[in-house]
């Protein structure tokens, strides 16, 4: 995972609550074996007026000319603003891995969905929550302003916008320190080996019909 | 200090280290896993020159992209006419094989979904901490196991480690209390619990039902609740250990036998919250006023009973409901006030981790029973949960009821739950579905999702719209004294 730097950003608006990953990547994308590769097919319903097969050349793709990727003022946008309970129902990883690979390294909302918020983290994208009213005077903010762009410190766990306002997010430990460094979880339980080891030992001793004896 | 909930003893139980920093280790049990979201998870191990850790704690079947048809299945593997499908089922095949996993393969009678298969076969214990690829996974919760849906770089973790890195959640409870009315089925129980929390009602929160018409429920309908409470939001739903429980176990292959089994159930008992524990958030529903549920949107907490009617946007409060209330009619081809016994259907799905059981069976057979599927229906088909469930309802003669009426009969897997098979609807099409989510384009591009109960889309197959299935005959009082 690559560390997780400072930027300034281009924010592109998703103005609709409970985006589920259904909607971020449609099942027959999920059918790949490959971590890689789902930028094209990111919000493909919404992105496209045919509907889409993986595999196909996106380019020669008729566009939705209304939907907010598409229009050239949120080119390049690194940072996304959407509704409440955003990434809601699947625990489909390919939701955070096309949102990644289109380029998306923030996503800011009012709340998010459980499994889709692990998946994010695991996968370098920072999820920041502000309070409904903070997000809905951002959606006000880039919708005033073209080229709106928002500086990302995750270190110091602020967002500042293009006036100086600074906004403070919370984020829990483990994960800011995991994105900062860009670290690898399994490496880092694996030090604790001896600790799992033990505690299933322990755990077979006292429950034994948890582990087969046949397999 | 107050007593533990069902959640906190599990969690306390496989609780392996707790980090200064929040986040805790937890050891996993049983791991189950699918074509779809295991392929990049042995990558990564294959990546990094790990190994699992430990092999028999998993169990592995196909099920999101296998062919439902009786044809393409006698073919076995060859028989996935999709050639991206066909690799998927087939790298699953390749990593259990390579790594040792035991895997349940297309054409073995004990393959099916997922969430069927590991408590049909007793891979789901109480007490136990179940994990796989899939959001569905909360189903394993009605057996009074810690079971989460998660991600792929998880999947990975687990296998690597059999641990999870987790929080601890916020403890919640549903209660149902009082006697559900005749046709009114664990599935209109959960879509109403959703309809009231709504869909992130429920995130931070392990759920636990609780209460006598929860307790009432047989092992599949509780796990028909458990299933759905991702649609509530949270990735954990759980239920207490009873008889129900136990009764349902004994005998199952995975499940101990002999002096363990004594020893299992005396400790399975423990599996209840503790009188006096205590629930950040209690919710309660009165059973009586629960009526077969349909939804109407695009998000399943966008439902009501079959006496209503789809509502009419404007008049939410909340601007953002308001948008996503005409957007969900614009797409779903509704107007807003219009009763929902008038909404005409196109097809029919009987299926998926949420109702593909024997009894979800047995419910719709008896409403399919003598009759015939209306012309208008293009499509009603029945795809049981698993071989296993298959051979049983063949056993039955419900297949036969099933044919008799104009449905088709179908090899198990998730099929038009998420239409990664072939088996999906055309656009504008509205589907009656026993399935989980309504989502925009979930069951095909432009196609439309009704959740209902399997009695109420039998029901809606033989009208051609939807009925209150208490209207029928089959679920008329004396003919249910009969029974």
């Amino acid at each position: 995972m690559k560390k997780f730097e400072r930027f300034e950003g281009v924010v592109a608006p998703l103005d609709r609550a409970n985006v589920d990953t259904d909607l971020i990547i449609p099942k027959q994308f999920l059918k790949s074996i490959k971590r890689t590769g789902f930028g094209v097919n990111l919000f493909d319903e919404l992105r496209y007026l045919d509907e889409g097969q993986p595999g196909q050349d996106c380019s020669q793709r008729p566009l939705n000319p209304d939907f907010v990727l598409n229009q050239p003022r949120f080119k390049g946008a690194e940072v996304l603003l959407a509704r409440r309970n955003f990434g809601c129902g699947s625990s489909r990883e390919h939701a955070p891995w096309a949102l990644e690979d289109f380029g998306f390294k923030v996503v800011i909302a009012p709340s998010f969905a459980d499994i889709f918020y692990n998946n994010s983290f695991k996968n370098g994208i920072l999820l920041i929550t502000f309070p409904e009213d903070v997000v809905d005077r951002l959606f006000t903010e880039v919708d005033a302003s073209e080229g709106y762009q928002l500086d990302v410190d995750l270190e110091n766990q602020r967002v500042i916008t293009p006036s100086g306002e600074i906004l403070e997010f919370d984020v829990d430990e483990f994960r800011k320190h995991c994105l900062l460094e860009g670290l690898d979880d399994i490496g880092l339980t694996l030090k604790d080996e001896d600790a799992i080891r033990a505690f299933e030992q322990k755990h077979k001793a006292a429950r034994p019909w948890l582990f087969r004896q046949s397999a | 200090m107050s007593g533990q909930t069902l959640y906190d003893k599990l969690w306390n139980q496989h609780l392996v280290k707790q980090r200064d920093d929040g986040t805790a280790l937890i050891y996993i049990d049983r791991q189950l896993l699918h074509e779809v979201t295991s392929p990049q998870a042995f990558e990564g191990l294959r990546l990094a020159n790990r190994k699992p850790w430990r092999l028999d704690a998993n169990l592995a079947t196909p099920d999101h992209n296998v062919p439902t048809t009786v044809k393409e299945r006698a073919e076995g593997n060859s028989g996935i006419k999709d050639s991206v499908s066909l690799i998927q089922v087939q790298t699953l095949d390749d990593n259990c094989l390579e790594y040792g996993i035991e895997e349940f393969k297309i054409n073995d009678p004990r393959q099916g979904i997922v969430h069927v298969v590991g408590p049909e076969q007793g891979a789901t214990l109480p007490g136990m901490t179940v994990v796989c690829g899939d959001s569905h996974t909360a189903t394993h919760g009605a057996f009074g196991a810690l079971a989460h849906g998660i991600g792929t770089s998880e999947v990975e973790h687990v296998m690597a480690t059999q641990c999870l890195l987790a929080q601890k959640m916020k403890n919640m409870q549903v209660r149902v209390e009082g006697e559900l009315g005749l046709g009114v089925t664990a599935k209109d129980v959960v879509l109403a619990i959703i309809g009231k929390i709504g869909t992130a009602g429920g995130t931070g929160y392990a759920i636990e039902f609780a209460g006598s018409a929860i307790a009432s429920l047989s092992m599949e309908g509780r796990m028909t609740v458990c299933n759905m409470a991702i649609e509530a939001g949270a990735r954990v739903g759980l239920i207490a250990v009873d008889d129900t429980t136990i009764d349902y176990l004994g005998k199952r292959p995975f499940a101990p036998t002999a002096e363990q089994w004594e020893a299992a159930v005396a400790d399975w008992r423990n599996l209840v919250s503790d009188d006096d524990a205590q629930f950040d958030k209690v919710v309660t529903l009165q059973a009586e006023e629960i009526e077969p549920q349909v939804s109407w949107g695009t998000s399943p907490e966008m439902v009501t009973g079959i006496s209503g009617q789809v509502p009419d946007p404007l008049a939410a409060l909340d601007e953002t409901v308001q948008r996503s209330h005409t957007r969900a009619l614009e797409y779903m081809g509704l107007q807003a006030n219009q009763k929902i016994t008038d909404i005409k259907l196109d097809k029919i799905f009987i299926g998926s981790c949420t109702n593909s059981r024997i009894e979800d069976l047995r419910e719709a057979a008896k409403v399919a029973k003598g009759n015939k599927v209306a012309d208008s229906i293009k499509l009603a088909m029945v795809v049981p949960g698993s071989g296993l469930v298959k051979r049983q309802a063949e056993a039955e003669g419900l297949d036969k009821i099933f044919i008799e009426a104009g449905f088709e009969w179908r090899e198990p897997g998730c099929s038009m739950c998420l239409a990664m098979n072939a088996d999906k609807l055309g656009a504008g099409e509205h589907c009656a579905s026993t399935s989980n989510r309504n989502f925009e384009g979930r069951q095909g591009y432009g196609g439309r999702t009704h959740l209902v109960s399997p009695a109420m889309a039998a029901a809606a197959a033989i009208a051609g719209h939807f009925v209150d299935v208490r209207s029928l005959p089959a679920n008329d009082a004396t003919h249910a004294q009969e029974a």
